[in-house]
């Protein structure tokens, strides 16, 4: 597909865009990055997501796709021939897809109110988040990746959240690794690998894109 | 398939996301156990085979449970995948079709769920109108095709369908009408009732509509 144009409309500290990152970085696929801004949308960005307006898009040959699990989906059915992301069998697939919903509805969420909140409501997201974490050291095993001895769907869904753990720490004044030491131990093995280390970005730097965000709401 | 293979459902019997299940089987022709849940007090059957979110739908197959509504209706799809295919075959037509099932479940259910627990007199703060906008946008991405799955049933149409019983009760504690606002969904949910694997996966508005007032008199809104 040597004549194929993709771009991805992203903001550099998503966990979401870092997903796509990811899964194009896995398949070996040249792209154009394209920052977009939020607070002033860009013309492209409602052109490709009217209903959302939201990040990432991926545009492959002119023709969007939006919301990051159903790009990584996107991807590796494209790019079938390298690096596969689910596995072949059904219902292994369903687990691959139960799981990295479950990134979507726990970790996102629970992770969003312990740098929102405040009192008892981040505690709370900080219980919720750290249970949520212990159930995914439970579903990991002894494996090395979620996907088994390889990246996989679940693994892309959620090594990116990886960057957004010192933000959550500070702020919640807690430690992630303390109460999950296996899951920090699987993120480092991770971040070992090329393809991650390098869609990943800078957890200090992320930090401070939360502490701005936190002034500009009005957090504290 | 082999004729002895074993498919239940736990579900209850008004849920919109256990409906989808109901359909796909239809739709796939598979024969299946249906065993009614009381999520008030759950059974050992259902916290042991969704012991992550202890929720229904729970499709259970040769022992081995699937949870999600749009994960069982995936896997439905690849399992018994010689017969009413409800995902193109093409990657980009595909990815559209999850994302506009994706879009029913952010937007529809997620709103559904706070129109439920929501007193009549809060309704129009609680987002009446972006609801009834979101219901339009469905009516333009359908356009002039008979089922967002083109010619047959697919998966964004599994995704929608159930709520066809569940407007009724929207329409009461909203105040709206589908028929005036909507008119092209209208049609579009009498069209796919007389299919018989929507019909006999539907259950019946008026009874969801007193399920819905019980439901809503118990949480205190109503």
């Amino acid at each position: 597909m040597a004549s194929d144009q993709v771009t991805l409309l992203d903001l550099w500290a998503s966990p979401f865009g870092m997903r796509v990152r990811l899964a194009l970085a896995e398949k070996g696929v040249k792209y154009e990055y394209s920052e977009q801004d939020l607070v002033n949308k860009g013309a492209l960005l409602l052109q490709m997501n009217p209903v959302h307006k939201k990040i990432p898009v991926l545009v492959h040959n002119g023709k969007p796709v939006c919301e990051s699990l159903i790009i990584v989906q996107y991807i590796d059915e494209v790019w079938k021939d390298k690096a596969p992301f689910l596995p072949s069998d059904p219902y292994q697939r369903a687990q691959s897809r139960f799981w990295a919903d479950f990134v979507d509805k726990k970790i996102y969420d629970f992770g969003r109110k312990i740098w929102t909140e405040k009192g008892e409501d981040q505690e709370a997201a900080k219980k919720g988040f750290i249970d949520s974490l212990k159930l995914l050291e439970g579903e990991l095993g002894d494996k090395p990746y979620f996907g088994g001895e390889t990246i996989g769907y679940v693994d892309i869904a959620l090594v990116p959240f990886y960057t957004w753990f010192y933000a959550y720490e500070t702020i919640g004044n807690f430690s992630i690794e303390a109460e999950c030491p296996k899951l920090i131990g699987y993120c480092m093995r991770c971040l070992k690998k090329e393809t991650v280390s390098k869609s990943l970005e800078d957890p200090k730097k992320v930090y401070d894109f939360v502490v701005m965000l936190r002034k500009k709401f009005g957090i504290e | 398939m082999a004729a002895d293979e074993q498919v239940t459902l736990l579900d209850t019997w008004a849920s919109s996301i256990g409906m989808r299940v109901r359909i796909a089987l239809a739709e796939k022709g598979v024969k299946y156990e249906f065993i009614e849940q009381d999520l008030w007090n759950k059974s050992g059957l259902l916290l042991q085979m969704n012991p992550v979110h202890k929720k229904i739908p729970v499709l259970v197959h040769n022992g081995k449970p699937v949870c999600e509504s749009l994960v069982i209706v995936q896997y439905i799809d690849e399992v018994w995948k010689d017969k009413a295919p409800l995902l193109p075959s093409d990657p980009y037509q595909r990815a559209q079709s999850r994302f506009w099932a994706d879009f029913v479940d952010k937007k529809i259910y997620e709103h559904g769920r706070k129109i439920m627990t929501t007193k009549v007199e809060d309704q129009e703060a609680a987002g009446k109108k972006d609801f009834i906008d979101t219901l339009k946008l469905m009516e333009g991405e359908l356009g002039d095709k008979p089922y967002f799955g083109g010619e047959t049933l697919g998966y964004v149409d599994v995704a929608l369908l159930p709520y066809c019983c569940w407007f009724y009760t929207y329409e009461n504690i909203l105040n709206f009408s589908l028929e005036a606002d909507c008119p092209k969904l209208n049609a579009y949910c009498k069209r796919c009732l007389q299919k018989e694997s929507v019909s006999k996966s539907l259950e019946d508005p008026k009874k969801i509509y007193d399920f819905a007032l019980k439901l809503r008199k118990k949480l205190g809104v109503e």
